[in-house]
C-alpha cells in the first residue's frame, strides 16, 4: 500500500535537501451550526513555502477528519478556498506560510464573515451567488472587455475571450465594514459584476438593478474590497465608475422632455 | 457573529488588520460623532440667551478655561479631519481619480495636520 509522507514529499519539491521547517501554531475557529464557535490549535512543521491550504489540508489528513473546508483548483481559479488568515481575507491556495506568520508563530484561519455559517470553515455562499446570478455577469468578455480600462490593452492583436477576473470568491464581502452591519446590501462583488455588464451593455435593468439604498449608495468608500481581491477586479472602482454613470444618467434624465425620459 | 447584523456597528471601530481606507472610515465617523456632540451642546449653549444676559455671561465666562479651549481645538480639528476627508470621498465616490484615494488620504491628512498646528498656535499662543 502507497502511503503519503509530507516529509518526503517536501524533500523532493526541494530537490533533494530538506527546507528548514517552522514550527507555527494553527488556531483553526470551528464551529457547527447552532453550536457556539470554539478554537482548536494544531502544532505542526511546514515548510514556510506551503501555502496556508496546506497547512489546513494537513490537519484534515493527519490530526481531525472531521474539519470542514471548501477547496478545490489549488491555483485562484475557483475561489472556493477564501478564510480569513490572522484577521485579513486570503485566497488560502495562493497564500504563503511565510507572508502570514513567521517561525514558532500563530496562523489563525476563521471562515469569511457576513456569510452564514455551514461548518467550521465553510460558509452558505448561496445568496451571494443568486445576487451575481441577478447581474447577469458572463464569466466570459471580450479580451479587451475583461481587463480594467486603466490596464495596458494586451500583447495581442488576437480578438479571442477570456475568463473575467471575479472568481466569485467573496472575500470582497468578508472584508467589507457596509456588509458587516446590512443584511441586505448586495456587497462589493455583485455592485462590480453590475458595472462589467453595464459598460459591456448599456443593459438600463443592470442600472436599475443597483440604483438603490441597498446598491451602489449603501458603499461607505473604506475599500477594503479592492485590498483583499486576490483577481484585481477593483470592486471600489468599478463602484464608484458605476455611481458616475448613474449620477451622468440621472442627469441627463432631468434635461430630457418628458416624453424622452427614460429608466431609471 | 458571523452574519451581517447591525449589532455589529462596532466592528466599523476596529481598525486591526485593516488598511487605510478603514482608518479614514473610522476617523470619519469619530469625527461626525463628535461634531454631532458639539452641535448639540452649542443649541443648549445658545438656549442660555433666552434666559437672559446673566445666564448666558455666567456661561461664557467658562470658556476661557483651559479644559473648555481644549474641548474648541477639538471641534476644529474634527470639523478639519471631516471636511477634508469628506471632500475626498465625496471625489472618488463620484468616480473621479479613484485610484488615487490613498494619496489623497495622505495629502489630506497632512494639509489637516498644518492646518490644526496653525489654529492650535492661535488659540494658544494668541497667533
Amino acid at each position: 500500500m502507497c502511503r503519503f509522507d509530507p516529509i518526503a514529499s517536501i524533500i523532493h519539491n526541494h530537490g533533494g535537501t530538506l527546507p528548514t521547517l517552522w514550527k507555527i501554531t494553527l488556531e483553526i475557529l470551528r464551529q457547527r451550526q447552532n453550536q457556539p464557535p470554539h478554537v482548536e490549535l494544531f502544532e505542526l512543521e511546514v515548510d514556510p513555502d506551503e501555502n496556508v491550504l496546506d497547512c489546513i489540508e494537513r490537519v484534515w489528513a493527519f490530526h481531525d477528519r472531521s474539519l470542514t473546508f471548501r477547496h478545490a483548483c489549488h491555483h485562484s481559479t475557483c475561489g472556493a478556498c477564501g478564510m480569513r488568515v490572522n484577521g485579513v481575507e486570503k485566497l488560502t491556495c495562493i497564500t504563503p506560510v511565510r507572508e502570514v506568520t513567521h517561525p514558532n508563530g500563530v496562523l489563525r484561519v476563521e471562515p469569511l464573515r457576513n456569510f452564514p455559517v455551514l461548518s467550521d470553515l465553510v460558509v452558505d455562499v448561496s445568496g451571494f451567488f443568486q445576487r451575481m446570478e441577478q447581474t447577469q455577469l458572463s464569466s466570459i468578455a471580450p479580451l479587451s472587455q475583461a481587463k480594467l480600462p486603466f490596464e495596458p490593452n494586451p500583447p495581442t492583436i488576437w480578438q479571442g475571450q477570456r475568463l473575467i477576473d471575479c472568481i466569485e470568491c467573496g472575500l470582497c464581502v468578508s472584508a467589507c465594514p457596509a456588509a458587516n452591519t446590512s443584511t441586505s446590501y448586495f456587497g462589493p462583488a455583485v455592485l462590480a459584476a453590475a458595472q462589467h455588464v453595464y459598460r459591456q451593455t448599456n443593459n438600463p435593468t443592470v442600472m436599475q438593478l443597483v440604483n438603490c439604498a441597498d446598491g451602489l449608495w449603501r458603499c461607505h468608500s473604506a475599500y477594503e474590497c479592492s485590498a483583499v481581491c486576490p483577481s484585481n477586479v477593483d470592486p471600489a472602482w468599478r463602484i464608484m465608475d458605476m455611481r458616475r454613470a448613474t449620477v451622468a444618467h440621472s442627469l441627463r434624465n432631468i434635461f430630457k422632455r418628458p416624453n424622452q425620459k427614460v429608466a431609471p | 457573529m458571523n452574519q451581517p447584523s447591525p449589532r455589529n456597528i462596532l466592528r466599523w471601530f476596529d481598525p486591526r488588520h485593516r488598511q487605510p481606507g478603514t482608518w479614514a472610515f473610522i476617523l470619519n465617523r469619530i469625527t461626525a460623532l463628535g461634531l454631532t456632540l458639539y452641535l448639540a451642546m452649542h443649541l443648549i449653549v445658545l438656549g442660555k440667551l433666552a434666559q437672559g444676559p446673566a445666564a448666558y455671561d455666567s456661561f461664557v465666562a467658562l470658556a476661557h478655561s483651559p479644559l473648555v479651549k481644549i474641548g474648541e481645538m477639538l471641534v476644529i480639528a474634527a470639523g478639519i479631519l471631516h471636511g477634508l476627508n469628506g471632500l475626498r470621498v465625496a471625489i472618488t465616490s463620484l468616480g473621479f481619480a479613484t485610484r488615487y484615494q490613498r494619496q489623497l488620504l495622505w495629502a489630506s491628512t497632512i494639509l489637516s495636520g498644518i492646518l490644526i498646528l496653525i489654529f492650535a498656535r492661535a488659540m494658544f499662543l494668541g497667533g
